[in-house]
């Protein structure tokens, strides 16, 4: 394959990436909420494999067999669980409507474009024009984390950070090196760990996985105190 | 043969065809839902049949009634007729202008919701409220995806945009595909098929397109249905134009057309299968989701758009 259609390639990946984000934000019941993220971290494994091809960086076929089993799988997976041992699987409530939401996520993309484009008249990598599209998803993933009222959806979209910072390495610097990519993956994988016994608890205690219910019980019992 | 005669031609062809265009995707949705189905002659009995018959109407139905089928179906015939099928350079290639066949194809729509609220009857202010509803974010989409292709070709002419298309060396495009997902969903919103309105019948209460003409008999009746074949026509040839316009003939020449109307046969018969599909395979929406359906797809257009300058003007 010649580098032009590698960076085409990898600009056709970027363009999915974005439009993941923005269905995962688009989405309105939580299963599908989990196959948009699972398709995501798919995504990212072939987006990696596809840079490593074209600068013939084999550390990074190994990040990407590890970001497909990961985040394609074992992530989604695990929240499937949850979901499915809480039974939240209904409706997500965001806290505006849909449109909205998507008209916000159109100017945060264009507020990403415009910030990020002097930094890519500077870099010479092959990967530069998927910078921009890789700060939106991170925004994206930020608004995601501040529209939803459940946990279960907030921590989704914290992990949609993640995977949009680690395509942000591969953009802006062919990917980190080995061991530092390990270790995230590591602490990704803890911390969704951690994120499943949380919901489990919180439900335990506040009855809901509504974040308001929580403040709520917050602030009524410092009433009390 | 002149370029004259071919547009003549391809505009007879439009018209001809659309019918058996409407009756291919019955023939084929009867298939795949394990009916018999009629064949794709159908529509055109239908028309016959209408034109045959003699006109009714309201006693209190006022001018713009008597006149709404006939200014419907000329503005969609018009619009069809520009749009480039088999040639690319016609002598009409000048009004071949995206932004003048958006607006033919909105006097249609204002003429048919104006005849949908003549009569004054519950079911025709309801449907020309809900077309226009849906119109108003239907239409931007549309133009929005529409300019994604006229970054790339500098026009929004047709004819320039497919010769851009035609002479630029392959290469991804992710906006391309981004405008053409989001041209499909329009043309569907557009032409009353499932996910929105169903086609199929007049016995519900979220129709839109059939609420509007349900006080028509008679030719007005027929011409009504005709120019909504003549769109679903319309917007497959624009679909292929657009995203697909290879093969089409840049010389009127009799086997370059020749090649370029078989070419167009089969787009647009894969193009009106993947509707049966979509038709069968999708429930329609609720009255309610369908303006979200439609800001869906101007997002996709606008990602288009962004991907269009993130990705493609840099590299």
């Amino acid at each position: 394959m010649s580098a032009a259609l590698i960076q085409q390639l990898v600009d056709g990946l970027a363009a999915l990436m974005l439009l993941t984000s923005f269905a995962l934000l688009a989405q309105h019941r939580m299963l599908s909420v989990l196959n948009w993220f699972a398709a995501q971290g798919v995504l990212l494994a072939v987006t990696a494999a596809v840079v490593a091809y074209g600068t013939d960086n084999n550390e990074l076929y190994i990040s990407a067999v590890m970001t497909f089993l990961l985040k394609g799988l074992l992530l989604p997976w695990l929240l499937w669980r949850v979901i499915r041992e809480l039974h939240v699987h209904r409706e997500v409530e965001p806290l505006m409507n849909t449109t909205l939401t998507m008209l916000v996520a159109l100017g945060v993309t264009l507020f990403a474009f415009h910030i990020i484009q002097p930094i890519e008249k500077i870099s010479q990598l092959m990967t530069r024009d998927s910078m921009a599209i890789a700060t939106a998803c991170v925004l994206l993933g930020m608004l995601m984390m501040i529209t939803r009222r459940k946990a279960i959806t907030q921590v989704v979209g914290f992990l949609a950070v993640e995977n949009s910072l680690f395509f942000a390495a591969i953009g802006s610097t062919n990917g980190m090196p080995l061991v530092v990519e390990i270790g995230i993956a590591f602490d990704v994988l803890i911390a969704a760990l951690i994120f499943g016994l949380f919901f489990f608890q919180i439900r335990d205690t506040f009855d809901s996985l509504e974040v308001d219910a929580m403040n709520a019980h917050l602030i009524h019992g410092d009433d009390e105190e | 043969m002149s370029s004259a005669f071919v547009q003549m031609l391809q505009a007879v062809l439009l018209l001809l065809l659309a019918p058996l265009a409407t009756g291919f995707v019955a023939t084929c949705k009867a298939r795949l839902q394990n009916r018999r189905g009629a064949d794709v002659m159908q529509p055109w009995r239908n028309l016959r049949k209408l034109f045959g018959k003699e006109v009714v109407m309201a006693a209190h139905a006022s001018w713009i009634f008597r006149t709404a089928p006939y200014v419907v179906f000329t503005a969609t015939v018009m619009a069809a007729s520009v749009v480039p099928a088999l040639l690319v350079d016609t002598p009409l290639s000048l009004t071949a202008d995206v932004i003048a066949l958006v607006a033919l194809l909105a006097l249609a729509r204002f003429f048919l919701a104006l005849a949908g609220m003549d009569i004054g009857t519950a079911f025709g202010g309801m449907g020309a409220s809900r077309e226009m509803t849906f119109a108003a974010l239907a239409e931007p989409a549309m133009l929005m995806s529409i300019f994604v292709l006229s970054l790339g070709a500098h026009s929004t002419n047709l004819t320039t945009m497919i010769n851009h298309t035609l002479n630029s060396p392959f290469a991804l495009h992710p906006s391309l595909a981004f405008a053409m997902v989001a041209m499909l969903m329009i043309a569907v919103a557009e032409n009353g098929r499932i996910p929105i309105d169903n086609p199929g019948t007049h016995l519900e209460l979220t129709m839109i397109h059939e609420a509007m003409i349900l006080e028509y008999s008679g030719r007005h009746l027929a011409l009504m249905e005709w120019a909504a074949m003549v769109k679903l026509m319309l917007f497959a040839t624009l679909i292929a134009d657009l995203f697909m316009p290879w093969g089409m003939t840049t010389d009127a020449s009799l086997v370059g057309v020749a090649v370029a109307f078989a070419l167009w046969i089969a787009k647009l018969a894969g193009l009106l299968l993947a509707l049966a599909v979509i038709e069968t395979s999708l429930a329609k929406l609720r009255l309610f989701e369908v303006p979200e359906y439609l800001s869906g797809a101007f997002v996709i257009a606008f990602l288009g758009l962004l991907s269009y300058y993130m990705l493609e003007v840099g590299a």
